[in-house]
């Protein structure tokens, strides 16, 4: 099935002896000069880049804390090192988050200390940690931080809370800066720039797909449940990453969201101007590309009239939305301040589930044992509710709520702890298979472990990168590629519409059930 | 020149390096914005909640607890003992007549401080055997990571051995230190062991700065463990960032 090796997937978590170079080989297509100059980077790699690496090293340290402490802070205690889904999965110590992080913190050593300067005028650089820079630093660069999905993992265990993804993310934007971007992210920033949504699609294209599922809820219910879009003065915008429009299983989760809105009695729309939730500037580095899109949101916001903004199930998109967008587009004084802003959807439908305000048939979802994977940006980037944690409890209460069947995988692969899908931070590409395969050993190990312990069935979601990577990588597991499922669609299954077949019968047989 | 003046001289060097060093650091640390909200989640939502996290990381290596039980037991053992001794040493260089001097005077200070000296050296051999032993931790060492724990096993190991095993002439010793802050130099005590205790901390002060023993200050001012968890409430803003909000009000 591959043209590499399929890690094993053990009874616990094994530590692997490290092995050299695994994955040297490995490095997504670089970008070329159309898709790199429309976001203000040069076309192709710089003459001079070993000074423009520095100057823009310098920039970033002046701009950023944490990037400058976390150059600094690393003890070199190893805490990290059996942190990294990757290092699990490839065995290559550069994988190790520490290893990664001294890629680049050797040249700032070597250049920006005292004790790299000095030893490297030795000739010594090494002595300190420090190396010089050149080609091969380079492109160890390029192909170690593009094996990195900045999940925060290793920020979690490290004493100084050294976050690798910070450094990633610094990384590519030095290498950008120098002419050397990845094309996958930069070509999809210019798609959701220039069109509004990573996938390219136009207006037109979105309102034919948005028909099409209304049309298909209709005939499924035989209740008309609206997917507006473009309708001004309605109260709630929805933004949602475009692939919940048409890919499998993400688009079960937005017929999820429609019923569940449909249900609230509330009126909302998407937007076709920000038909993105995703927002790829933060993958590399991006403050400037980051912000223009997050202002594409308050534009859609401010034009539609709308009163508060709800964002789908996209975990880095739950990043930017919770924990930057009030920065990068704010201050949201024209939404309604009673409702966070922005709102998850799980947020949302939590509050409708404690108001009583969803009929829910549990049995709907009893052909599956779920267990639920904690994406990375979730659970160590953002929250839910008000309380900490909520991001870890919210959804599961959701996913209970409708669901009879539900188990955890072990405690130590979930919640701050949780292992990414492997396809997180940029690295969802083709030309990244190997990786993305390999470093999704750990999760699938967990999965493993209740399938064969628990009788688990599926693997729900609330990450439109994690549900696409899961239903790449599941099968060279040996799972099914449909074991993994978007949370609202088990919501939108176990919803009895008010109006509907189901909810007619289930008014004459069951009156005393309801809520 | 004589021992005594070297040493005096040594020492002041030492102490201006130290100091300078450490504050422009942490004038850097301070002066630079943290422009996004960055905290590893979940964290707390209140500024008394962070408070709370920094000190459980501060006192009791919390994430590095949860990370490797090894490592922490030796880094704990070793950061506490530390204490420990330097709580101990407060007795060279203060007054007999300084308020503090009861404190520290007290037995029960000067005996863990005493034997606290087991408990650095046991933590410290742990911490580099593993750095030896484990191959992971051995790839992302470099000679100086070697170093710096026999730098530091060195000093404890002559401490221990003036407490231990030859004694040198403590009362002589508190002189030089007292007259040292009056600029006041006083002979200093020529035992070996002493001598070269005193050279290896001087040595560790001059790389304080310069080297990764800025995670000390650093710990202080890592976003990912400081930050309050209010992003939604409270909006957070750069003045870098500010600045870029300039071609923002024409366009609404
Ligand atoms: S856990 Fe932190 S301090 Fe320790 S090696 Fe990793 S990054 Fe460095
Ligand atoms: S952020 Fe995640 S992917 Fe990157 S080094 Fe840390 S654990 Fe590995």
């Amino acid at each position: 099935m591959a043209d590499f090796e399929i890690p094993e997937l053990n009874e616990y978590t094994v530590i692997p002896k490290l092995k050299e170079g695994t994955m040297a080989h490995s490095s997504p297509f670089i970008a070329k000069a159309k898709f790199q100059e429309p976001l203000g980077f040069p076309g192709e790699l710089v003459d001079n880049w070993e000074e423009a690496v520095l100057t823009k090293m310098d920039d970033l340290r002046s701009r950023y804390r944490g990037f400058q402490v976390f150059l600094d802070s690393c003890v070199k205690c190893g805490a990290c090192t059996d942190k990294c889904h990757y290092y699990l999965g490839t065995k290559d110590p550069k994988n190790m988050p520490v290893a990664r992080q001294d890629l680049l913190r050797k040249v700032y050593r070597r250049y920006r200390t005292f004790a790299g300067k000095f030893f490297g005028a030795l000739g010594i650089p090494g002595f300190v940690g420090a190396a010089d820079l050149n080609k091969e630093v380079l492109d160890d660069w390029y192909s170690y931080f593009h094996q990195c999905s900045q999940c925060r993992r290793c920020s979690v265990f490290c004493p100084y809370g050294i976050d690798t993804a910070e450094i990633s993310m610094a990384a590519r934007d030095i290498m950008d800066t120098i002419g050397m971007g990845q094309k996958y992210c930069n070509e999809i920033i210019g798609k959701a720039q220039t069109i509004g949504n990573n996938l390219g699609l136009p207006q037109p294209a979105l309102v034919d797909t948005l028909e099409g599922l209304e049309e298909e809820v209709e005939e499924d219910t035989g209740v008309a449940v609206k997917f507006p879009i473009d309708q001004k003065g309605a109260d709630i915008l929805l933004i949602t990453p475009s692939a919940d429009f048409f890919a499998e299983p993400h688009v079960d989760g937005l017929i999820g969201y429609a019923k569940v809105f449909h249900e609230a009695g509330v009126s909302w729309t998407m937007s076709s101007h920000a038909s993105e939730a995703a927002n790829f500037g933060m993958f590399i580095g991006s403050y400037d590309n980051m912000r223009k899109l997050s202002l594409r949101i308050r534009k859609a916001a401010l034009d539609l009239g709308v009163k508060r903004i709800v964002f789908g199930e996209c975990g880095h998109a739950w990043r930017v939305a919770y924990s930057f967008l009030n920065t990068l587009a704010g201050p949201f004084d024209f939404l309604d301040q009673n409702y966070p802003i922005p709102q998850h959807i799980c947020e949302f439908t939590y509050d409708l589930i404690q108001k009583g305000g969803l009929k829910l048939d549990k049995s709907e979802n009893d052909h599956m044992t779920l267990t639920f994977h904690d994406s990375c940006n979730v659970a160590r980037a953002s929250n839910m509710g008000n309380k900490p944690g909520g991001q870890i409890d919210i959804p599961r209460a959701v996913i209970k709520a409708v669901c009879n069947n539900y188990v955890d995988m072990p405690a130590d692969t979930i919640g701050e702890a949780t292992f990414c899908c492997g396809g997180g931070g940029g690295l969802l590409t083709d030309d990244l298979m190997e990786v993305r395969v390999k470093g999704a050993q750990p999760r699938m190990e967990a999965y493993k472990s209740v399938v064969d312990n628990h009788g688990v069935t599926n693997l729900a979601a609330i990450c439109a990168i994690c549900k696409a990577q899961f239903t790449k990588v599941l099968p060279y597991y040996n799972f099914g590629m449909t074991d993994i499922v978007s949370v609202h669609q088990l919501v939108g299954d176990a919803i009895i519409l008010t109006g509907s077949e189901d909810d007619v019968d289930n008014d004459a047989s069951n009156n005393s059930n309801e809520q | 020149m004589s021992a005594s003046v070297v040493y005096a001289l040594a020492f002041y060097a030492a102490t201006a390096i130290l100091v300078i060093g450490v504050v422009r650091k942490i004038v850097q640390y301070a002066k630079t914005p943290a422009p996004l909200k960055i905290p590893t989640m979940p964290a707390p939502v209140t500024q008394g909640g962070v408070v709370m996290r920094m000190a459980s990381e501060i006192v009791l290596f919390n994430s590095l607890f949860k990370s490797n039980k090894w490592i922490w037991i030796f880094g704990w053992m070793f950061h506490l003992s530390l204490l420990l001794a330097f709580f101990r040493h407060m007795r060279y260089v203060i007054s007999p007549d300084s308020f503090l001097m009861p404190i520290i005077g007290f037995e029960m200070v000067q005996a863990f401080g005493k034997y606290a000296g087991f408990a650095m050296l046991i933590g410290l051999a742990g911490l580099l055997v593993r750095r030896i032993v484990v191959d992971r931790v051995r790839y992302i060492s470099s000679p100086s990571d070697y170093l710096m724990l026999l730098l530091i096993l060195g000093i404890a190991a002559t401490g221990m051995m003036m407490s231990f095993v030859s004694h040198v002439d403590i009362v002589m010793l508190k002189e030089f230190m007292l007259g040292l802050l009056v600029f006041n130099i006083q002979p200093l005590p020529t035992d070996t062991v002493l001598l070269v205790h005193l050279s290896l901390v001087i040595v560790l002060m001059v790389i304080f700065p310069i080297s990764k023993l800025l995670h000390a200050p650093g710990v202080f001012f890592s976003p990912t463990r400081n930050q309050v968890d209010n992003s939604r409430t409270k909006r957070h803003l750069a003045p870098w960032a500010a600045e870029l909000e300039a071609d923002r009000k024409a366009g609404e």
